[in-house]
């Protein structure tokens, strides 16, 4: 008796989890086939919001831009951060500590901060706003991550490897070439998604530092959400439901292969 | 007199307040199998990686061949370190393992090939070269990472405890074949190891180390019956400590007031007559009689039975002197002396061939 009332309550509770945390993605999914101008009623199935998606130039254009940006930026955030992460953990030099700890602090400073400092930044250097602009910014808040994340696989790596890499007579290209690379492998794969997520749903630090001639997608929608969401939003966020879900799906099947 | 192949002279390495070798003078011949043997945190691993030059000393140098090498980073040194984690590349195969060092050398590939192979077959795992390094035993990384080390022929090949993390069994094969292959290949081989049997079985020679300082250095045979210290005496192997007084000593004896009996020993030391001393014997060369078995108890002492051990092929007896100590004997099975048996609580007689004993200084 006491067992059937125990699953009983387990299974609510999981439901109530499972409902809590998806049913605001499942409406949006669902309402972006709706046939209604006005998101909140319904009036039938259609993929009219779809069609005009597709043929909305705009939107388009910001899609392929914060792609690019979060595939060069996150490029390049792995490429300073592993070497970062490998100076970090193998070098003795002044004020090692201090940039470790900086690292960290970086990771957990404000977005709106951040914001504002970067353009305070570029106005000085100066750095025009526009694709530059975004770029830098975007490798700026994705290092730390990256760093973050490498160092912490690289402490688990047996010291004793790189020593003995050494001892077998290998430099430092060497040791940095066969050893730690490959070895870090998997944990450069997941800084990289990671830095490309954060930088492709960039809202805050990407307004302070966009400008008008090159326009992402998390802007473009914060500007069309900001006169009411329209059934053209619920279709973007379902597609890129779809594709966040694909690579999820794609990622853990790799991982499996292994 | 042949030239020491690696010397460490005054060698003195501290991490922050904490001196881990102090003025620390070794030198090793060539093709010597030395063991240095220490309790933990005595600086043993410390004195390795200064050798390998992992660590740099705060002062002193370390020659290898008569050349000082004291400032050459690890790659450019003809020394090869086994670790006890053995520090495999777990994305190598076994083969690329043990390649990498003639890699990194520039050796052609023809010539890699062979001598991996070649050296692969010396630790018998000429099958495993296409496997990686999770996909075998304790034992046969063990052998990966010996392979991968020798396979470069250097000059010296130190082992950082490198039986530690495997089985009792085991333990023992890899003792043996370590031991072989140090021969058979004529390299000098320093040994690190927390296990004394080990030390005794294995040596050339033996290091006692201990708060960063070298005690003691002899075959395994003198470390064992001349024991220059107390911490030596008892780190190797058991010992029973007896204080004494000296009452006489001569030329060729020592006479020494011990548990209240007056015994003269065969020992050519000289001490000062009223000089607190050690008595040292081993458990194994006590005999312990019964009363019935003794008619002239002159030069033995006296004690109570507390316990027995039966071990199969010996009998270990915790005997309290009367008014003394508690000691250990060890008693063998053999044909002459059958009748081992003994109770708890039985007197005996304690005695011992006179210069079966270690006399040291009294160290406070
Ligand atoms: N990198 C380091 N930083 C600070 N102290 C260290 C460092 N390496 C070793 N020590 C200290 O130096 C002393 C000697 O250490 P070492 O590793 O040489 O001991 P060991 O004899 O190898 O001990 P074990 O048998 O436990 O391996 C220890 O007290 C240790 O705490
Ligand atoms: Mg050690």
């Amino acid at each position: 008796m006491i067992k059937i009332n125990e699953k009983i309550i387990t299974n609510c509770f999981s439901f109530l989890i499972y409902a809590f945390l998806y049913i605001p993605i499942l409406v949006v999914v669902v309402y972006s086939f709706n046939k209604s101008q006005f998101s909140m009623i319904w009036e039938g199935f259609s993929l009219k919001w779809y069609r005009e998606l597709i043929n909305d130039h705009e939107i388009l254009t910001a899609t392929w831009h914060s792609l690019l940006l979060g595939f060069l930026a996150s490029t390049s955030a792995v490429l300073l951060g592993s070497l970062a992460a490998v100076c970090i953990k193998r070098y003795k030099f002044q004020g090692r500590k201090l940039l470790h700890g900086l690292v960290f602090t970086l990771v957990v400073i404000p977005d709106l901060v951040m914001g504002i400092a970067l353009l305070i930044l570029f106005h000085f250097l100066p750095v025009p706003l526009g694709f530059w602009s975004l770029f830098f910014a975007h490798t700026t808040f994705c290092l730390p991550f990256v760093i973050v994340t490498l160092h912490a696989r690289l402490g688990q790596l047996d010291k004793h490897l790189f020593e003995s890499a050494k001892d077998l007579g290998a430099s430092e290209f060497v040791l940095f070439r066969q050893i730690i690379l490959p070895l870090l492998g998997p944990a450069l794969i997941s800084s990289w998604l990671l830095s490309f997520t954060l930088s492709i749903d960039d809202v805050i630090i990407s307004y302070f530092v966009a400008g008008p001639s090159f326009e992402i997608l998390p802007l473009k929608i914060y500007a069309m959400v900001r006169t009411g969401v329209t059934p053209e939003v619920n279709a973007i966020s379902t597609i890129i439901l779809g594709f966040t879900l694909l690579f999820v799906v794609g990622a853990t099947l790799i991982r499996r292969k292994k | 007199m042949h030239n020491p192949i690696i010397e460490l002279k005054n060698i003195t390495k501290a991490f922050g307040q904490h001196i881990a070798l102090q003025e620390l003078n070794l030198a090793v011949n060539n093709g010597e199998f030395l063991t240095i043997l220490g309790p933990s945190g005595c600086g043993k691993t410390t004195l390795l990686r200064l050798m390998g030059g992992f660590e740099q000393p705060d002062s002193g140098h370390i020659f290898i061949d008569g050349y000082d090498i004291t400032n050459l980073p690890p790659e450019e040194r003809l020394v090869n370190t086994v670790f006890q984690s053995y520090a495999l590349f777990p994305h190598m195969t076994i083969f690329n393992n043990v390649a990498f060092g003639l890699k990194c050398n520039g050796i052609d590939k023809n010539e890699i090939k062979e001598r991996v192979e070649e050296t692969l077959k010396i630790v018998s795992l000429e099958k495993y070269s296409e496997r990686k390094p999770n996909e075998l035993s304790g034992g046969q990384k063990q052998r990966v990472a010996i392979a991968r080390a020798i396979v470069n022929r250097p000059r010296v090949l130190l082992l950082d405890e490198p039986l530690s993390a495997l089985d009792y069994k085991l333990r023992k094969k890899m003792q043996i074949e370590l031991k072989q292959l140090q021969r058979r290949l004529g390299l000098t081989f320093i040994f690190i190891t927390h296990d004394q049997e080990e030390a005794l079985s294995m040596s050339d020679r033996v290091v006692i180390m201990n708060d960063g300082k070298i005690l003691q250095s002899g075959t395994p045979r003198d470390i064992y019956e001349e024991p220059n210290s107390l911490f030596a005496a008892e780190f190797i192997g058991e010992a029973n400590v007896f204080d004494a007084i000296v009452t006489e000593s001569t030329k060729q004896n020592t006479t020494l007031k011990v548990q209240n009996k007056t015994i003269t020993f065969p020992e050519p030391k000289q001490f000062k007559a009223g000089e607190k001393v050690h008595l040292i014997v081993r458990p194994e060369d006590l005999r312990v009689w019964t009363e019935k078995e003794v008619k002239n108890t002159d030069d033995m002492l006296p004690g109570q039975v507390e316990q027995v051990i039966y071990k199969g092929s010996t009998v270990d007896l915790i005997v309290r002197l009367i008014d003394g100590p508690l000691i250990s004997a060890t008693e063998f099975f053999d044909e002459d002396d059958e009748d081992l048996f003994y109770e708890n609580g039985e007197k005996v007689w304690i005695h011992w061939l006179p210069g079966w004993e270690v006399i040291l200084p009294y160290e406070g």
